[in-house]
């Protein structure tokens, strides 16, 4: 039966899980000043360390530009998966559990929390956007409206991965693990930091799976007007990537223990 | 489907959960009425916490079933969750958030709709007294305020029954009697049926008109408070006898049921000891007297042959604990 009510009952529900979501992340001041704080480092320190020796030169574009579309999914990769498994803490602290006991389905407990997450990203890079004005990237109202898509997308996407992991994880140590082993490789892999197109096979192989690439790819289109692949190709792998990881995060969310 | 032949609001029916080799639940039977409130005293691990899991769907049972408000806990769910309020052992609220947001965020969740929605939210801060603080982060409550906030969201959605898991552990005596009075408030003024575990006697007795003792994960006892004690034969009467008094004539009058001799002085089941001591006292020459009536502990010391108390082990107590660091 879906009328007006039911309709209305569900976007309140959607609401109110993004609501906390927002509300904490602007409370928790460390965690938005550390998010935001590292990809500035490494744009500044890696992109003008590097920058005084190497340039893009087939791009002659310098290094610090080249690097910027990738700290922006730096930045991205960072906090939609780490807010994805900030689930743990919810459910830690039991919050988690009361947001079980209400009439709410783990599917729309999932979207609630996705959206959330990528609105937190949405904030950080804005700031990162802005940065960029400062350091003299220009981009025009259309290469905004597509870097804002890509970055929702590839947010969508992690911060699935996040929730799918934060679902089967009861302890905080696991924090760690998906440090090493999810946020650096997807990180490192995606040729945020180096061109990929003459790369040794071993590491384009890597290269090709990781989702990142697309995204780091489609941003140097769009901002830089350098990419390797078709903008297109970057956004039908991303929305592929999407599907996948939104459905396995629903997934994971049905079959979660509550207790 | 709603069952209108039976007056019961909650009917458990051989509810089991079984974790690996322990039993937590053991083949558990229970039928609780319209606006009881209905007691489970037990010790720590005795299954408390896992029968409320189990009745708000959030842990499925190994066998058995259960249902509340007439939907069934395995087959309606959502149904079973809409119209209950749990507030949970350990306080959920978010930390970061305000009690005002906390509840709004749940009235949310539960679907209240939005004409209402800021009156349920006063009434319910009013109702545990929490308006002067509802606009504090949740941090800056004391862990009394934390139990009542909780208790204020699981009202928030004008539920019919209403579960309580130890609403008063861990809170000092004083705030653990502002509890009481905030609970017996509750029951004066919604229509509400309220289950409520714990494990100290007092407020078993104090609060609930019914009590099961659940011990190992079965009920071992179920009666009201004071048919619970008068199980025990009634009240005792310990006495320290004079050199060579004679107790021949005790063993005549009606009101004593059971005489026993205990390191040297004797203990006697009486019936309304305050009325027939001194009538005992004529029989007898005292050195000393001395009237106990039974608490709960006795009789779940009778039944199990150990006292109801902490167990170091408990674990509840560090949970708690670490609870305080979000
Ligand atoms: N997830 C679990 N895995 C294994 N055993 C469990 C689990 N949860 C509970 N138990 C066991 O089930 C038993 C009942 O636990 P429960 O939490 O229901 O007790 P309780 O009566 O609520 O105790 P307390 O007064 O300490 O809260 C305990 O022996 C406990 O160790
Ligand atoms: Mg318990």
């Amino acid at each position: 039966m879906y009328n007006t009510t039911s309709i209305r009952i569900y976007f309140d529900k959607i609401y109110a899980l993004w609501l906390r979501e927002v509300k904490v992340f602007f409370r928790e001041k460390s965690r938005l000043v550390a998010s935001t704080f590292t990809p500035l480092l490494w744009l500044f320190v890696i992109g003008s360390g590097f920058g005084s020796s190497t340039s893009i030169s087939a791009h002659a574009v310098d290094y610090q530009k080249f690097i910027f579309p990738g700290i922006i999914c730096m930045s991205v990769v960072f906090s939609s998966v780490f807010f994805g498994s900030y689930i743990i803490w919810d459910r830690k602290f039991d919050f988690l559990k009361s947001v079980m006991v209400a009439p709410v389905s783990r599917s729309t407990i999932f979207t609630g929390k996705t959206f959330g997450g990528m609105t937190n990203s949405l904030i950080q890079v804005s700031i990162l956007l802005i940065v960029g004005l400062i350091i003299g990237v220009q981009f025009s109202p259309l290469a905004l409206v597509q870097t804002v898509v890509i970055v929702l997308l590839l947010s969508f996407a992690l911060t699935s991965l996040g929730l799918t992991l934060g679902s089967y994880m009861t302890s905080l140590e696991g924090f760690q693990m998906i440090v090493s082993f999810v946020v650096f490789p997807l990180f490192f892999l995606s040729g945020a930091l180096f061109p990929i197109d003459k790369l040794p096979q071993w590491l384009s192989i890597l290269t090709t799976i990781d989702p990142v690439t697309y995204a780091v790819d489609a941003l140097r289109n769009i901002i830089l007007g350098i990419g390797s692949h078709g903008l297109g190709l970057d956004l039908g792998v991303l929305l592929l990537y999407s599907c996948a990881l939104g459905a396995l995060g629903t997934y994971s969310f049905r079959r979660m223990k509550a207790v | 489907m709603v069952n209108p032949s039976k007056n019961q609001l909650i009917q458990i029916r051989n509810l089991t959960k079984r974790y690996e080799k322990l039993i937590a639940v053991d083949n558990l039977s229970l039928e609780i009425g319209q606006s009881e409130v209905f007691g489970l005293l037990g010790p720590n691990g005795a299954g408390k916490t896992t029968v409320i899991h189990m009745l708000a769907t959030l842990l499925n049972p190994t066998s058995g079933s259960a249902t509340v408000n007439g939907f069934d806990i395995l087959e309606d769910p959502e149904k079973v969750r809409s119209s209950i309020g749990v507030v949970f052992q350990v306080p959920s609220s978010d930390d970061l958030l305000t009690g005002y947001e906390n509840l709004k965020i749940h009235a949310l969740l539960y679907g209240v709709k939005p004409d209402v929605r800021e009156k349920r939210i006063s009434a319910a801060l009013e109702l545990v007294g929490l308006t002067e603080r509802k606009e504090d982060q949740v941090k800056k409550y004391s862990g009394g305020m934390r139990r009542r906030l909780e208790i204020a969201r699981g009202l928030i959605h004008n539920p019919k029954v209403l579960f309580l898991d130890e609403p008063t552990l861990g809170l000092d005596p004083s705030s653990r009697e502002t509890m009481w009075k905030y609970i017996q408030q509750l029951v004066k003024q919604e229509k509400l049926t309220i289950i409520l575990t714990t494990h100290y006697m007092e407020e078993a007795d104090m609060l609930c008109n019914r009590i099961g003792i659940i011990d190992k994960g079965k009920i071992i006892a179920l009666d009201t408070p004071a048919r619970l004690k008068s199980m025990l034969g009634g009240d005792i009467v310990k006495l320290k006898l004079k050199q060579d008094s004679n107790t021949d004539a005790l063993k005549n009058l009606e009101c004593i049921s059971k005489i026993e001799s205990v390191d040297g002085y004797l203990l006697l089941s009486v019936d309304d000891a305050k009325r027939n001591i001194p009538e005992i006292l004529k029989h007898v020459e005292v050195e000393s007297v001395e009237a106990t009536s039974p608490t709960l502990n006795d009789v779940f010391l009778k039944l199990t042959g150990r006292p109801i108390k902490e167990q170091a082990e408990g674990g509840f107590m560090e949970r708690y604990v670490q609870y305080d660091k979000h």
